[in-house]
């Protein structure tokens, strides 16, 4: 069979095309020769959000290490469908041991590989990576420590905003509003409550760690281009990475990229880069979208748009929209002004 | 080389000669001098090649120790009492994972209340986590012990827990033989991982395990277990040969030969009671002691070989299985099983209440004529005990417990018994 270059296109946005560029700045999921970390014939569902980021991210990894990358992973969704005993989709060295000790694990791993470098394979590089729960809520102190003492590893966040694999309960990176199976849709209040939660990428900076970065599955080559830049250095990195869920969203799997492009362009979830704590560079949005549009869509808002639409509580939510967009500075400035 | 040391600093050398690549310390009483020790000899560069991390609990340093010995390096901590609570979770997970980590456990008391002092409530909670765990008696054998312990961890690819009393042993300065390198060197080999994360050569570790597999995973667990019950004797015994003195093994029996009462301990407690057991042979009573050196696995058949000739058993223990009595009784019984004889359990010096030879004198007399109750609370306050239940009868808000009798002892201090 002849060599058919593989084609990468994504429509409706202001990205150009994979064929157009020249071939050594096409992505890594654009060549034959990408790692395939994970590999195909995993278990997770129609559409994860989580299994996409992931796959970029970590091909994206081996490319700049040289396939040379240990990963650990937290307990979640990730960990079970990628390793049902005795099947696993990973090609490079994994492992997993806790819901919330994967920092820790991945410092250790660094530890070894600091030791044994002197004599054997400086290059090989660790990757932590779990989903907003495993971060945000019970790795969150060994992830601090990790950042804190600046250890060497590039720690991954899987955002999609609940503890999808336990049947979608509330973490604290579930947004407002938002049902979960332990924020019912029912009540004064339906939903997640206002004024909870953490930014997780907020406080890492607040750790003044090389690096930040946010990003989306909707921006893939955005979140390669971060991996890259990521890896580039050195110390404690930090990439939390927006991955919509259908399951715990309710949202059409083939909407996932969609919906990802929506949060981005609303403002609910800024794309950004910072370095030693400062913000250093914004994905911008030409034109903001009100964040409706990126409610309607998910059933874990339906009882925003029932008979008696919840207007006050989304104009809380743009309220929140608009605040990022003004404090991360994400409006692209107009032509002409 | 003979040295007046602490026992922590003799570990920390005896540690530090095993050449660890990783060592992820935190500080809590009464282990903290081990890995101080430990982290000054890194930083000063006579251990070296090592990475010495300061991690943000006990979970972070089990959890650190499982990631860099799952990437080859051979991996040490310490930790005690919360400590080992704190990081239970990932104790039980180093195990399962396979990986063969020495930790310290300077045995202290578990809270609530919070009491720093020795008993060994701490390992034993952790008796069925999957780890080996050896009971140091002296601070010789503790250092001893952490050297056979790397050469019996990567063996069977396990880790284990060496547990030595806290202060009473951790605290105490007294004398010891330091080994050389050069014989640490001679006898326990270069670390060979079993399972390694090396991009050479991928593998997936901790994957998930559904009915399927599960038993026969657990299983093959104990089966590991087991082996030790033949390698320790023979790591003993090849210690012996390097080192020149006896150390480790599984028990050690003392003037039980035609013992009519038989003792069983465990850690520093066994040197009061020998005492105790050489005075009362000199006035012609048939009395010797088991100690138990390797508490997992159990060494059911030796402990019952050492007993059968018995006409009674008493277990001296520093811990407590609430609602039933004791946990090294239960498995001390468990090794007797189908014999006829006396059993006794006595708990004693929970918390740092002091053991003494007075004490003991009156309590092994007492199981002579067999007149101890089965269960028994050596040097227990009955007052202080009545007192409080009486109040708990009269007030429905009697108060915290711990408060009220510290204000019914007036002082809060060591008592002298």
């Amino acid at each position: 069979m002849s060599f058919q270059p593989v084609k990468f296109y994504q429509t409706g946005t202001f990205t150009v095309g994979n064929r157009l560029l020249p071939p050594e700045e096409r992505s890594v999921q654009a060549s034959t020769k990408r790692f395939n970390s994970i590999n195909s014939g995993h278990r997770a569902c129609q559409g994860c959000g989580e299994a996409l980021g992931a796959r970029y991210a970590i091909d994206a990894a081996m490319e700049a290490a040289d396939g040379q990358v240990i990963a650990a992973n937290a307990t979640g969704c990730l960990e079970v469908f990628s390793t049902p005993y005795p099947e696993t989709s990973w090609q490079i060295p994994w492992i997993h041991s806790l819901f919330g000790n994967t920092a820790a694990v991945a410092t250790g791993i660094a530890a070894a590989l600091k030791v044994k470098g002197l004599t054997q394979n400086p290059k090989t590089r660790v990757v932590a990576q779990g989903g907003d729960g495993g971060t945000t809520d019970i790795g969150f102190g060994c992830l601090s420590g990790m950042f804190e003492r600046n250890d060497d590893v590039l720690y991954i966040c899987y955002d999609n905003g609940g503890y999808m694999n336990t049947g979608v309960q509330r973490s604290s990176a579930t947004p407002p509003a938002a049902r979960t199976a332990t924020t019912m849709a029912v009540g004064l209040e339906p939903g997640n409550v206002f004024g909870q939660g953490k930014f997780l990428p907020a406080i890492a900076m607040a750790h003044n760690i090389p690096y930040v970065a946010t990003a989306t599955v909707a921006d893939l080559r955005d979140l390669e281009a971060k991996v890259t830049r990521a890896m580039e250095l050195r110390g404690a990195r930090y990439i939390h990475i927006l991955v919509p869920c259908p399951l715990g969203w309710g949202t059409a799997s083939h909407d996932t990229i969609k919906m990802a492009r929506l949060a981005k362009e609303t403002g609910i979830f800024p794309v950004f880069e910072a370095e030693y704590g400062e913000v250093k560079a914004v994905l911008a949005i030409r034109r903001p979208l009100p964040v409706e549009d990126y409610l309607r869509p998910q059933k874990r808002y339906a009882h925003l748009f029932g008979k008696t639409p919840a207007v006050e509580t989304i104009a809380h939510i743009q309220a929140l929209a608009d605040k990022n967009i003004r404090k991360y500075g994400l409006q692209a400035r107009k032509e002409g002004h | 080389m003979l040295k007046q040391t602490e026992g922590s600093r003799a570990v920390a050398e005896a540690v530090a000669m095993c050449r660890p690549e990783v060592i992820c310390a935190y500080p809590i009483s009464p282990q903290t001098h081990i890995v101080e020790a430990l982290g000054e000899m890194v930083k000063d560069g006579t251990l070296s090649p090592c990475e010495f991390i300061n991690v943000e609990s006990e979970f972070a340093a089990m959890s650190v120790a499982i990631g860099s010995s799952a990437a080859g390096a051979r991996s040490y901590t310490a930790t005690a009492s919360q400590g080992l609570l704190f990081m239970a979770e990932a104790v039980y997970n180093a195990s399962g994972l396979g990986l063969p980590i020495v930790m310290t456990v300077a045995n202290r008391a578990i809270g609530a209340p919070i009491n720093i002092w020795n008993d060994h409530s701490d390992a034993l909670s952790q008796r069925d986590s999957g780890w080996l765990q050896l009971f140091a008696e002296t601070n010789q054998e503790a250092l001893d012990l952490h050297i056979q312990a790397f050469r019996l961890a990567e063996e069977l690819s396990l880790p284990v827990m060496v547990c030595m009393d806290g202060f009473i042993l951790t605290h105490a300065y007294e004398r010891v033989d330091m080994p050389t390198q050069a014989q640490v060197d001679a006898y326990l080999p270069k670390y060979v991982p079993r399972q390694m994360l090396d991009p050479g050569e991928p593998v997936s570790i901790g994957a998930m395990v559904g009915p399927e597999a599960f038993m026969e995973v657990r299983y093959l667990a104990h089966a590991k277990q087991m082996e030790a019950l033949e390698l320790i004797p023979s790591y003993a015994a090849e210690f012996k040969s390097v080192f020149g003195r006896d150390s480790g093994g599984l028990t050690h029996t003392y003037r039980t030969e035609d013992a009519e009462t038989i003792i069983v301990a465990m850690g520093s407690v066994l040197g009061t009671i020998k005492d105790v057991i050489d005075e009362m042979r000199e006035e012609g009573h048939k009395i010797g002691v088991l100690g138990i050196t390797l508490f997992r696995p159990f060494p059911l058949a030796r402990v019952r070989e050492s007993l059968q000739g018995a006409k009674r058993v008493v277990v001296l223990e520093k811990s407590m299985a609430v609602g039933l009595g004791g946990i090294l009784s239960t498995n001390v019984r468990m090794a007797l099983s189908g014999l006829h004889m006396h059993g006794y359990t006595v708990i004693a010096g929970l918390g740092g209440r002091a053991i003494t030879k007075k004490s003991l004198h009156g309590l092994f007399r007492q199981a002579e004529q067999d007149a101890l109750e089965p269960l028994t609370f050596l040097d227990l306050d009955w007052n202080m005990v009545n007192k409080q239940l009486e109040r708990e009868k009269a007030h429905r808000r009697s108060g915290p417990v711990a408060e009220n009798l510290l204000r019914d002892v007036g002082v809060v201090a060591a008592r002298n018994y």
